[in-house]
């Protein structure tokens, strides 16, 4: 097992008020995995990735809660240890990460950085690594050279991934990191980080709310809506026979490309208000399969071999 | 089809000027734009961003101006400046609706108010009954709860409503509509998607739909135009167009967009780069990209060639087709 999460509680504090944006999640992460986390605006998914990394900025909070990464406590770990662990053990992507790249920098002089933070190597070790890293992620080394303006939008975001694959770590995050690219870019570079995590054993937690990218790309899923994961299991089972029925009115909310059925509903509603205590199940107001038992507080249980699900009547 | 288009797009062309240092650039938006739309009908504009989507709807609502060509609205040349009252009947025919509802609403005017507007511009009578109206056929029901709310009160889904109800509340015959959905939440999609097809069905509206998602275009529309650098590549009915695409840009669009039902894992391998606008290739804009260039796709810009009920840009297609492959 590579990450734990037990019982995370997450939200923001403001003004007496209390939103609270994850609520009691806990799953694991196993080596050499791909989870992806769907849900839709608004659901915790974001608040939920920078607990894990204990990279969640005030007024954001973690309330409660532990996560495990190989066998120690993140959240208790002080700044230094952190510090040196981040980057090495896990790093992050996230979807400004383009944005993110110093203009006034070479991208090999900003790649150099983290690995001279982090390591020892000599100045010609270091070029060696940054390219053999942009190999990796489809750039051609002379662009090592390149300021970020002379970038697309597509390569820029390959360098975020690159400066995260750099120390290979067993844990990359990322936060809807195609999001703001076009369709081709966006499947050519899943393809490359696909098979990077292949080749090279490494897990991702990958967040978005392409829901069918998500179905398409991912090993395992899991659903989150109103703070707290529903659903989780292999993607493949999940999609075929979800299990929750939120998760099946997701799947049913997608405009299919190429099946011939054109099932197509959507849910009707909205999210529950997070700064408000939500009684039993949050999805209840939403559900077509309501009973009296919701308003009793679903458990998340183990209902077939790693298929979890938060629900009183399973589909 | 055997009726005349509603609007028909005839060799458009669109410039955008660049300063770069002393000199001036253009940014070549549209080309050879030749389109007919048809009564009633959903046309959608796919295409990845930059492609002239967007560009192409501004020019038929007047925003801008082409810099060639010229567009026919029911039989008319549309006028580069109209005179007054042309103008007005012209805006009250051709309705917008815009991507994100968050910024088209004016936040300190009631829906009511929204609503209430374009009908005192185009001196409608009866205004009260005709907002009702309009706000039940976009579904925001029972009327009293929405009528009197402003725009923050609402949710995403039902301020796309509030743009929708607006834009149909003057009776248009064509709606222009700019990725209606892209800002919305995925189980709210649906909704919307529905209530423009029953819009279509109950008021007869003509919808030209701009979207970069081919899943939702071919869900909701009867034909689908596909752009590429300021060009349309390939024309034709929806299901055709998506689940056996023709021209080479087309095949890659369907295979980059995600598709949980997809059987094979074929890889998409290294794809290249959208081409630079303001220098475009002189040949076929997909050439440098396209696994199947020819020697002459350098050089010449191919013309339509018609398959079927088919028009694709791309000369692999300039001889009937046959059983052959390429």
């Amino acid at each position: 097992m590579l990450l734990e999460v037990k019982n995370l509680n997450a939200g923001y504090r403001s003004n007496n008020k209390i939103v609270k944006a994850v609520k009691n999640v806990s799953f694991i992460v196993e080596e050499d995995d791909f989870l992806g986390i769907a849900g839709e605006s608004g659901c915790g998914k974001s608040t939920l990735l920078f607990s894990i990394l204990k990279l969640l900025k005030k007024p954001g909070e973690i309330f409660g809660g532990e996560i495990i990464y190989k066998g120690e406590n993140i959240l208790k770990m002080d700044k230094e240890e952190l510090r040196k662990k981040r980057w090495v053990e896990f790093s992050l992507v996230t979807q400004s990460a383009m944005n993110a790249l110093n203009p006034v920098f070479k991208v090999k002089d900003q790649i150099m950085d983290v690995i001279f933070e982090h390591s020892n190597y000599s100045k010609s070790e270091a070029i060696g690594m940054v390219e053999k890293v942009l190999h990796m992620v489809g750039i051609q080394k002379e662009r090592m050279n390149s300021y970020p303006h002379q970038l697309s939008g597509g390569m820029k975001q390959r360098v975020a991934i690159a400066m995260a694959l750099i120390f290979s770590p067993s844990l990359v995050v990322m936060d809807e990191p195609t999001t703001s690219l076009d369709v081709v870019v966006q499947r050519s570079i899943m393809e490359q980080i696909d098979e990077i995590r292949r080749e090279n054993r490494f897990s991702i937690i990958f967040v978005t709310h392409d829901i069918s990218l998500l179905f398409e790309l991912s090993k395992r899923i899991a659903i989150m809506y109103a703070g707290e994961i529903v659903e989780i299991g292999p993607t493949k089972a999940v999609y075929s026979h979800p299990l929750h029925p939120y998760t099946e009115g997701l799947i049913n909310s997608f405009p299919r490309l190429t099946a011939t059925s054109k099932e197509y509903r959507g849910i009707p509603g909205r999210i529950p208000d997070l700064s408000k205590e939500i009684e039993g199940c949050p999805f209840k107001e939403r559900c077509p399969y309501r009973k009296d038992l919701c308003d009793k507080k679903p458990e998340f249980k183990e209902i077939t071999s790693g298929r979890w699900v938060a629900c009183h009547f399973p589909r | 089809m055997s009726f005349s288009p509603v609007i028909s797009f005839d060799n458009i062309t669109k410039k955008f000027s660049v300063r770069k240092g002393v000199k001036t650039q253009y940014v070549h938006a549209l080309r050879n734009i030749y389109l007919d739309v048809f009564p009633k009908e959903i046309i959608s504009i796919v295409g990845e961003s930059g492609s002239g989507k967007t560009t192409l709807l501004r020019v038929l609502s007047r925003i801008y101006l082409e810099d060639n060509g010229s567009i026919k609205f029911k039989g008319e040349i549309i006028p580069k400046k109209f005179k007054k009252n042309k103008e007005l009947k012209f805006r009250q025919e051709i309705q917008m609706i815009f991507q994100d509802p968050f910024s088209s609403l004016n936040p300190v005017k009631r829906v009511y108010q929204i609503l209430k507007r374009p009908l005192e511009l185009h001196k409608f009578e009866q205004v009260n009954q005709r907002i009702r109206d309009v706000l039940e056929e976009v579904e925001l029901t029972p009327v009293e709860n929405f009528i009197n709310k402003y725009p923050h009160e609402l949710s995403g889904g039902q301020r796309q409503r509030v743009v929708i109800a607006r834009a149909i509340v003057t009776k248009p015959s064509v709606i222009l509509a700019d990725e209606p959905t892209s800002m919305l939440d995925v189980s709210i999609r649906a909704g919307i998607m529905k209530l423009m097809l029953k819009i279509r069905d109950d008021l007869d509206t003509t919808i030209i739909h701009v979207t970069h998602d081919l899943a939702a275009a071919r869900y909701i529309s009867d034909r689908i135009a596909v752009m590429y650098a300021g060009m349309i590549m390939e024309e034709g009915t929806a299901d055709e167009v998506v689940l056996d695409p023709l021209h080479p840009y087309t095949k890659l669009l369907r295979k980059a967009a995600p598709d949980p039902d997809k059987v094979t894992s074929e890889k998409l391998g290294n794809t290249g780069e959208v081409p630079d606008l303001i220098n475009p290739p002189k040949g076929c804009p997909f050439e440098p990209r396209c696994q199947f260039a020819m020697e002459r796709c350098k050089n010449w810009l191919p013309p339509y060639f018609q398959v079927d009920n088919r028009k694709v840009r791309c000369f692999l297609y300039e001889k009937p087709p046959t059983n052959t492959e390429f």
